[in-house]
């Protein structure tokens, strides 16, 4: 332990509370800033306390938008942006789980190869296989759809890996024992594995959640629709749609929003999450 | 309740690796078979392919009247307790017990019945509702043998099942598990490395070595006639001393060996078959000079130097005797009671 001394402890707050504000300030702005009426900004001095406007402007981002500039009501995409986060989340971690179930218990011929294969789109992430994933998700006709937003992301080769790891930790007398009590491997799969893999699952569900959350580049390039629009791409509209200044108070509210329901989840699966990274199940 | 038959049962890794060679062995119904051997003689690897584990590449095995080679360890009815115990750590006692009788259909009345009374058997019935993590060492691997118990299976098999427990419970257990046998009178096969565990717990003992068995037998058979040099040094604690016939020959006067066959040029000698009394009629008397004393309450080891010997020659006393190191000592010892081998083959040749 480094010692207690008074200059230490000192230092060592103003340090942390530096850091908390250096993180924290940027937040409370886009806050203040999204409950002040449509003029304040134009003056050019950013107001600290909060202003009176704030059941207006989020009614306003949430119902209408921008829509005249073409950006359709925040409600809409952040229903778009949870339905592609959702199906991107459990199709990831569904299609993992199995996969690395089979990896690791199963032995069947080519069994390293496909291990190295999953292992290797590790490297390949959207933004590098962005144009022949376009093509095929094109010519399979899923532009503008829940399915063309979500599939192409769905593969995942870190849960894989990280479930692998996981059951591989898991004592080989376990599947034995469920062996000689008749369990068969999928019954193994059902009643053993996946209890155990709880957490895991809950950390990566947090995980994957945000990262089909904070999609962007994807689903820029494969909605022409309004109806398919994100919440993330929405912020962006917002800021540059139309030709008048940027209506600042509308971006914080969305800003504000889209920032939203991955606090959520995490506030919701915060024990599991914590949980599942730092503690192994003995 | 099954008799176990393995006839010429191999187990060959892939690699040319032999695990097990030409085993041999019947089991009788109700008996208590204890595997014994050091690391990696094969003794799990053997139980293994009883349980349905690990493929059998050659022989067969009959569990009762049938043979199991290729069945599912679920369909040959049998039991395991697994050395780490292997619970399930989410379920908790109660559904650890279940699960077995559960997967295979039973009513839930019928299996509420089996698991209270096993429980109740193995005092383990007020810890039903909690998880194996809640539960001490002992506790766990009584509900790793209630687990088993409520199968009601044809054979027990055991994979050392007390090695992770302490020395004092580690007694205890031992004789648990063998009055439950006794009373349940199930065919059981148990493996362990501990000789002390394999003599008290075995109706027959087989010792294995390098994956072929080297002796079949009570514990006393092995005890006071083992078969070959590995068994002699294997069963008994400390280990059966070993000398050359050529060398014991410059010790002790030629009648002293006379009874012996020509072909013995190795003789073993039993330490606790040693006194420190004067040597009696049919008794022949060995000298060597004292080199460490290990007192050990009620009984103590005397590590002695044999003139031109270099191993070091082990005495055991039932006392522990007021004598100081670097002292000769005179034991006397039965002629009866030398082992005689034949040290090319390691068999015993009397």
């Amino acid at each position: 332990m480094v010692e207690n001394n008074r200059w230490g402890n000192f230092f060592a707050h103003v340090i942390l509370i530096l850091g908390v504000a250096i993180v924290v300030f940027p937040v409370y702005v886009a806050i203040i800033a999204s409950t002040h009426p449509p003029g304040t900004f134009v003056r050019g001095v950013m107001p600290l306390w909060p202003g009176t406007n704030a059941w207006e402007n989020y009614t306003t981002a949430i119902t209408e938008g921008r829509s005249r500039a073409g950006t359709p009501p925040i409600g809409g995409m952040m229903w778009n942006s949870f339905i592609m986060a959702m199906a991107i989340t459990i199709g990831k971690l569904s299609i993992s789980i199995i996969s690395a179930f089979a990896i690791v218990y199963f032995r069947f011929p080519g069994r390293i190869f496909f291990f190295w294969i999953i292992f290797l789109t590790l490297m390949l992430p959207v933004e590098v296989r962005i144009v022949p994933t376009f093509q095929v998700v094109a010519d399979f006709g899923m532009l503008n759809s829940f399915a063309g937003l979500s599939i192409p992301l769905i593969a995942s080769a870190t849960a894989t890996f990280l479930f692998r790891q996981f059951f591989m930790t898991v004592p080989e007398e376990l599947m034995e024992a469920a062996r000689v009590d008749g369990a068969g491997p999928m019954k193994f799969f059902k009643d053993i594995l996946l209890p155990l893999s709880i957490t895991n699952i809950a950390a990566l569900f947090v995980i994957m959640f945000i990262y089909g959350w904070n999609q962007y580049l994807w689903p820029l390039l494969i909605t022409t629709d309004p109806d398919y629009y994100t919440i993330v791409m929405g912020i962006q509209r917002m800021v540059t749609g139309g030709d008048s200044e940027p209506l600042w108070h509308l971006v914080m509210a969305t800003v504000v929003l889209a920032a939203l329901p991955p606090v959520l989840v995490i506030l919701f699966m915060q024990r599991l999450f914590v949980k599942g990274l730092t503690e192994t199940e003995k | 309740m099954a008799s176990i038959t393995m006839d010429n049962l191999c187990k060959v890794y892939i690699g040319g690796v032999k695990a097990v060679s030409d085993v041999n062995l019947d089991i009788a119904d109700g008996e208590m078979i204890v595997l014994v051997g050091p690391s990696g003689c094969g003794k799990s690897t053997l139980l293994r392919m009883v349980a349905g584990l690990e493929t059998i590449s050659d022989g067969t095995l009959k569990i009762g009247d049938r043979v199991v080679n290729n069945l599912e360890p679920a369909d040959r009815d049998i039991a395991m307790v697994f050395q780490n115990y292997a619970l399930y750590p989410h379920m908790t006692v109660f559904n650890n017990l279940a699960y077995g009788l559960k997967n295979r259909g039973f009513k839930k009345a019928e299996i509420d019945r089996r698991v209270r009374e096993a429980a109740q058997m193995l005092e383990i019935g007020q810890f039903l509702d909690r998880k194996p993590r809640q539960l001490s060492g002992g506790q766990r691997q009584r509900v790793a043998m209630g687990r088993a118990l409520v199968r009601e299976p044809a054979a027990f098999l055991f994979d050392e099942p007390l090695s992770n427990l302490d020395a004092k419970l580690r007694v205890q257990m031992r004789v648990e598990i063998r009055q439950l046998q006794k009373r349940l009178r199930t065919t059981s096969l148990y493996v362990t490395h501990d000789q002390l565990e394999a003599l008290t717990m075995a109706d027959r003992l087989v010792v294995l070595n390098a994956g072929r068995i080297e002796q079949v037998g009570t514990p006393m058979e092995l005890y006071s006639r083992p078969a070959t040099t590995f068994v002699a040094g294997f069963i008994g604690s400390p280990a059966m001393n070993m000398l050359p016939a050529e060398y014991l020959k410059t010790l002790v006067s030629a009648d002293d060996l006379a009874h012996l066959p020509q072909s013995a040029d190795l003789i073993g000698i039993r330490p606790e078959d040693l006194s420190l009394a004067p040597p009696k009629e049919g008794e022949m008397a060995l000298t060597g000079e004292l080199m460490l004393l290990e007192p050990a309450g009620a009984e103590s080891h005397l590590h002695l130097k044999l003139a031109g010997l270099k191993d070091i020659f082990v005495a055991r006393l039932p006392q522990v005797p007021d004598v100081s190191e670097g002292t000769a000592l005179t034991f006397s010892l039965r002629r009866d009671q030398l082992h005689p081998f034949d040290s090319a083959s390691g068999q015993r040749v009397a």
